[in-house]
């Protein structure tokens, strides 16, 4: 799926406006006794990986990335024009600054330059205008045209790439790091989609798809103080226990997606670090809120209420998460609202709200398969569990995992989904959110919050925009149509020898997926 | 012979036609299940546009039996025709490697499994009720009896773990021979045990039931030794329903080992068949179940001809 997520630290108003240009600001915030404890990173080997994720129809094309596998491969082989810090914050990648307008209406992008593509060939402003615009418009068939469906002109002026949007939005380079964005050589203002080109860190020796991915350090990529191994040897293991065998004989360095029901077995075995990250990655309970019984906010709180969130998150998640608390945005984010009380299992008070909409209980179906997270069932299950002490009766109805988002996700009235979480409030709240949306799963329409969420894309002042924010998250958890009961970590192994960074990007999996170029051989 | 000609090119006919009728099923099967290509890629995160941008593309806008039609047309010239995934890979390509690696595995398995039953089935059907006999049947019947990852598993835990053999079977263009034995023996060894009880007990079982007729009677009788008597006079009267057991568990071997590939890492056609039918990825998934309905075609042939000919009196027949 589509998400990109933040992390922790906030883009003050002139990193926002003039873009940080140090890429070795994560590591400048740690304090200097810190930094010389750390492991310094040094050149050499090959990194050999094994993800969960992988299929045989993964391609090369841009528009269809749909698993870390693909989009990690392909962000050590592209660059986009920013790039999402480890710390959270904004830095430029194939930009090295840009600049708004009052309104946040034009941005003005100065183009990186003396960046050469594998292939030799020069990476050109028209390159950055011909790679956006693949997204856009009538024909694009890409995941991330609803990013750039509000630019309305896109052009390339000297060094730089001027683009005007329809309406202000302060965030807009943080959507410019999206991993579908990446730069890609064009000829007449068209990219090439099959290419196996790229400026990024490593070159592409070998693809099939999946099975694995063969890459080789780029001799000349404008970073130097990135792209530590040698090599990358990437393969798809979707099993978990073959994964996680894999790492224990030794025969890859890293793995993603450990099974969360052994992680106790894993981290007993020697030389094996687990590595927890916790993210915006959120599972989520949608109702349709045009329907009866969710049309009604008593009811919607009372399922709120009825939900013992610690529960999931340590017989699920086994600990490795946090309890949500109804509205997307994560502890990490800039304005993640601090003061907004924390929901809890609270059986009489959703008898409560039961009672407030003239009800001394209810009955639910609740649709759940493990396509939509993992563990999903179970969740509903011991959802209903909880539940049935507050009068509230949910029938767990076991939905097949295949076709899931065809047929039960916006389908069906109560049922389970996930996010991966979006880098800014903005792009959550609107993509999932706001009115209208396509992916709006709970059909949710509030006045207040969609007047919010406008007035908030285009303040620039940080401290107006906080209050607004915070508000919406407010109305979300009290009001909204979806019932976040857990955040949930990203959950990674490695073995010793692997040198980790400080301070690892949240806004992915995979170190924000840059571990590629991020992490060392100690 | 004359009459085994005839019967192969009888049988060749009818699997060309058992060929087209599974393409017609497996096409319909394919248009059955909700959702298509490109909501599989798309997931969570297509809206309508999107959609119909990307089928358009690839062509899924046009009615289901004219692209079933393009695709027939092509698949009888020989062109199966590209994978809908972005990189526009023939199927052929894509199949290859895997078609090669699935053979390899499966004929790996079958020369340890085939010659192990033969030779478990003769000498428990001669020291039949013997503690060998009974320990033989008693282990055959176990690994059979474990689902394939569990078996895959112990192996791995006590093969793997302790580092005599990989755990993942890794295989590109340049494994020599004797790399992909090494590497593929955990596989192997797995799909051994598991196909090994059936054959070894057809084995004991045909030939024991010969064991009963006159004329092994009167070879006992002549004073043969007993191992004579099952390998001269039983053994070759036994052939057919062995030979059939071995083609039906070969079949299996080829089609049936995706739980074995997905535990071992193996990228054979059993993976490519499930991510297939996942994504709906109609021409690859009828290339593959075709290359499947193929070897069952072509091995139950093989079966029924080596046991004509191991039968004189169907192939002296007045």
């Amino acid at each position: 799926m589509s998400n990109f997520t933040n992390g922790t630290g906030g883009l003050s108003r002139r990193g926002l406006l003039k873009g940080a240009t140090a890429l070795g600001a994560a590591g400048l915030i740690l304090p200097a006794s810190v930094r010389k404890a750390m492991a310094e990173p040094k050149r050499g080997g090959v990194l050999r990986i094994a993800l969960a994720s992988g299929n045989t129809t993964d391609s090369l094309d841009p528009a269809t990335w749909d698993s870390t596998f693909v989009q990690s491969f392909n962000t050590a082989r592209c660059n986009t024009l920013t790039e999402i810090a480890p710390d959270g914050t904004l830095v430029g990648e194939l930009a090295e600054s840009w600049e708004a307008s009052a309104d946040a209406v034009t941005w003005t992008f100065k183009i990186r330059e003396g960046v050469t593509f594998h292939s030799g060939k020069a990476m050109t402003v028209d390159d950055v205008v011909a790679s956006i615009n693949y997204h856009r418009g009538e024909e694009s068939k890409s995941a991330a045209k609803p990013y750039v469906d509000p630019i309305t002109d896109i052009k390339a002026d000297g060094q730089n790439v001027v683009i005007t949007l329809s309406g202000g939005n302060a965030d807009f380079p943080f959507i410019l790091a999206d991993y579908h964005l990446v730069v890609l050589p064009s000829a007449d203002g068209k990219i090439d989609v099959t290419t196996t080109d790229g400026t990024g860190a490593y070159v592409l020796d070998s693809f099939e798809p999946g099975v694995s991915v063969k890459m080789s350090r780029n001799p000349n990529y404008f970073k130097s103080d990135r792209a530590w191994f040698d090599g990358i040897d990437a393969l798809s293991i979707v099993d978990a226990a073959a994964r996680q065998n894999a790492l224990i004989t030794g025969e890859v360095d890293v793995i993603d997606g450990v099974d969360l029901n052994t992680v106790s077995l894993l981290e007993r075995a020697p030389g094996i670090k687990v590595l927890p990250v916790t993210g915006n990655q959120h599972f989520v309970f949608p109702m349709d809120t045009r329907l009866s019984p969710y049309d009604n906010n008593n009811i919607r709180q009372a399922l709120k209420y009825g939900l013992d969130r610690d529960e999931l998150v340590e017989k699920i998640l086994r600990g490795f998460g946090s309890a949500g608390n109804d509205h997307p945005i994560g502890r990490g984010q800039r304005y993640f609202n601090t003061e907004l009380e924390q929901k809890t299992y609270d059986p009489d008070k959703a008898k409560f709200y039961l009672k407030e909409a003239g009800m001394d209980s209810i009955s639910v179906q609740l649709s759940a398969a493990d396509a939509a997270f993992s563990g999903a069932v179970d969740s509903a299950v011991l959802y209903a569990e909880r539940a049935a002490a507050a009068g509230i009766n949910i029938e767990v109805v076991r939905e097949p995992s295949d076709g899931y988002w065809d047929n039960v996700w916006m389908k069906k009235p109560f049922c389970a989904s996930y996010w991966g979480g979006r880098p800014t409030e903005d792009l959550m709240f609107s993509v999932a959110y706001s009115a209208g949306a396509p992916w709006n799963d709970s059909f949710w329409d509030h006045a207040r919050f969609n007047e919010l969420l406008v007035s908030a894309r285009s303040e620039l002042d940080d401290d107006k925009r906080r209050q607004m924010y915070w508000e919406m998250q407010d109305i979300c958890a009290n009001e909204g149509g979806v019932v976040i009961p857990m955040f949930a970590s990203y959950v990674n192994a490695h073995s010793d020898k692997v040198g980790v960074p400080e301070v690892i990007g949240t806004n992915q999996g995979l170190d924000g997926l840059r571990l590629y170029e991020r992490w060392w051989f100690a | 012979m004359g009459l085994i000609w005839t019967m192969i090119a009888k049988r060749l006919g009818l699997g060309l036609l058992t060929l087209f009728v599974i393409s017609v099923i497996i096409f319909s099967a394919t248009e059955l299940l909700p959702g298509d290509f490109a909501k599989a890629i798309l997931g969570q995160s297509a809206t309508e546009e999107t959609l119909a941008a990307f089928r358009k593309e690839i062509g899924l806008d046009l009615p289901a039996y004219q692209r079933y039609f393009n695709w027939l047309g092509g698949a009888i010239q020989g062109d199966f025709g590209t994978s809908l995934s972005g990189n526009k890979r023939p199927v052929a390509d894509l199949i290859a490697t895997r078609l090669g690696n699935t053979l390899f595995l499966a004929l790996y398995a079958a020369a340890i499994a085939v010659p192990l039953s033969l030779v478990l089935g003769i000498l428990a059907a001669l020291y039949r009720n013997s503690i060998f006999d009974r320990a033989a049947n008693a282990a055959a019947l176990t690994s059979i009896s474990f689902p394939e990852f569990f078996v895959a598993y112990i192996l791995i835990f006590v093969l793997a773990q302790s580092g005599l053999f990989p755990s993942m079977t890794r295989m590109d263009a340049d494994t020599t021979l004797g790399e992909g034995l090494y590497r593929a023996f955990l596989p192997a060894l797995t799909l051994t045990l598991v196909v090994t009880a059936h054959m070894m007990r057809m084995t004991r079982a045909a030939i024991i039931n010969l064991l009963a007729s006159p004329y092994i009677e009167m070879a006992r009788l002549k004073g043969i030794n007993p191992m004579r008597v099952i390998l001269k006079h039983a053994l070759p009267n036994a052939l057919a329903p062995i030979i059939t057991v071995i083609a039906l568990n070969l079949a299996y071997l080829i089609t049936g080992v995706v739980v074995v590939e997905v535990v071992f890492v193996y990228p054979g056609l059993g993976q490519l068949m499930v991510d297939s039918v996942a994504k709906r990825d109609f021409p690859v998934v009828q290339a593959v179940a075709l290359i499947f309905a193929a070897a069952y075609v072509l091995l139950n042939l093989t079966a029924d001809v080596l046991s004509t000919l191991s039968n004189p009196r169907l192939i002296h027949r007045k």
